[in-house]
């Protein structure tokens, strides 16, 4: 009985049109500096994947699911998020073919250990990145693209 | 010390009316302002990382998510008949003793609790001369307790993997066309 208007898309809206078109390249570009500033500043790779899976989504709302998948193809996302679990997992088994343990940072450079933990954590906190920014964005396509219910 | 009190008393009011209302669109903004509230008193607590996952995760992300799965039900809770006291007293026993629990935690900030005393101690001194990273929470979380966060990132893609299972992944024949829904038979 629930009278449910169809709302009009939000690309109709100019104002937010013109806002989320300025913002986005900032928000990913503000993502990409908290995931490499992380080790100096707050922030890592789980707060840069949900900044700029924030920014893909405020995409997506504005100019409808379906750009946002012809920017982000739905298989593309669902690689990506494997590929970062096996990129950090890739480190801790690159780390035990360097004579090290598994995820021993330190084997990663054989003459300079804090050299070696810098280099792990990089590319650990990619891999983390990598995996979050594609799960939220996947949560996103898995949630939206289900379309109305109808009765 | 002042601002605190403020945010305590926001939480707790916001907490309070996202039980009460009845609209779950409004629960769901209410959840994403408690969440803001949240993220200001993990910096007021000068846990800045927490902090920034909280407003991004809480009141972003989860709000949007809430929401478009919102859109796929109704906007409105149905009023339940049955009797709710079972479940009233399941809910007050278990805040009872999780505030029970509080009285045998240290007091916030205490230098002697034991958390400062086990192996935090090593992980300041040694971010400092073993990895020279600056942000101790980032050593800490990347590499000390590098098992803790590969498990993390490998339940949040589980996250992914459990989503697209019930819910359907993408499909080829689905990524051309935009979002038609099946048509069902009446209407």
């Amino acid at each position: 009985m629930e009278k449910v208007k169809t709302p009009r898309p939000l690309r109709d809206n100019l104002i937010l049109r013109v806002v989320a078109k300025a913002l986005f390249p900032f928000i990913l570009l503000f993502g990409l500096y908290v995931q490499f500033h992380g080790d100096f500043g707050p922030g890592g790779g789980f707060q840069a994947g949900v900044i700029m899976a924030a920014g893909f989504i405020l995409y997506g709302l504005v100019f409808g699911l379906a750009d946002m998948k012809r920017m982000l193809p739905p298989r593309w996302v669902e690689v990506f998020s494997a590929l970062g679990v096996l990129l950090y997992g890739g480190v801790g088994v690159y780390a035990m073919f360097s004579n090290g343990e598994f995820l021993d940072y330190n084997a990663l450079d054989p003459h300079n250990t804090i050299h070696g933990q810098h280099r792990g954590i990089f590319w650990v906190e990619l891999g983390v990145g990598m995996t979050v920014v594609s799960v939220m964005v996947g949560l996103f396509y898995a949630f939206a693209g289900r379309g109305k219910r109808r009765e | 010390m002042q601002i605190e009190f403020v945010l305590f008393a926001f939480l707790i009011a916001t907490a309070f009316t996202v039980v009460v209302v009845r609209d779950l669109f409004a629960a769901a903004m209410l959840f994403g302002i408690f969440s803001l509230l949240s993220s200001g008193m993990m910096l007021m607590m000068d846990a800045v990382d927490v902090s920034f996952t909280e407003a991004a995760v809480g009141a972003g992300v989860s709000t949007v998510l809430i929401l478009s799965a919102l859109s796929l039900t109704d906007a409105s809770e149905k009023r339940s008949t049955e009797n709710q006291w079972t479940a009233k007293l399941v809910v007050v026993t278990t805040g009872a003793l999780l505030i029970f629990g509080t009285f045998d935690m240290p007091y916030y900030g205490d230098p002697d609790a034991p958390i400062h005393n086990h192996v935090a101690p090593g992980y300041i001194e040694g971010s400092r001369t073993d990895l020279e990273i600056p942000n101790i929470v980032t050593s800490v979380l990347a590499s000390y307790r590098g098992f803790d966060t590969f498990g993390e990132t490998t339940v949040v893609w589980t996250a992914l993997i459990g989503a697209m299972l019930l819910l359907g992944g993408s499909r080829k024949d689905k990524d051309e066309a935009p979002e038609m829904p099946d048509k069902p038979e009446a209407l």
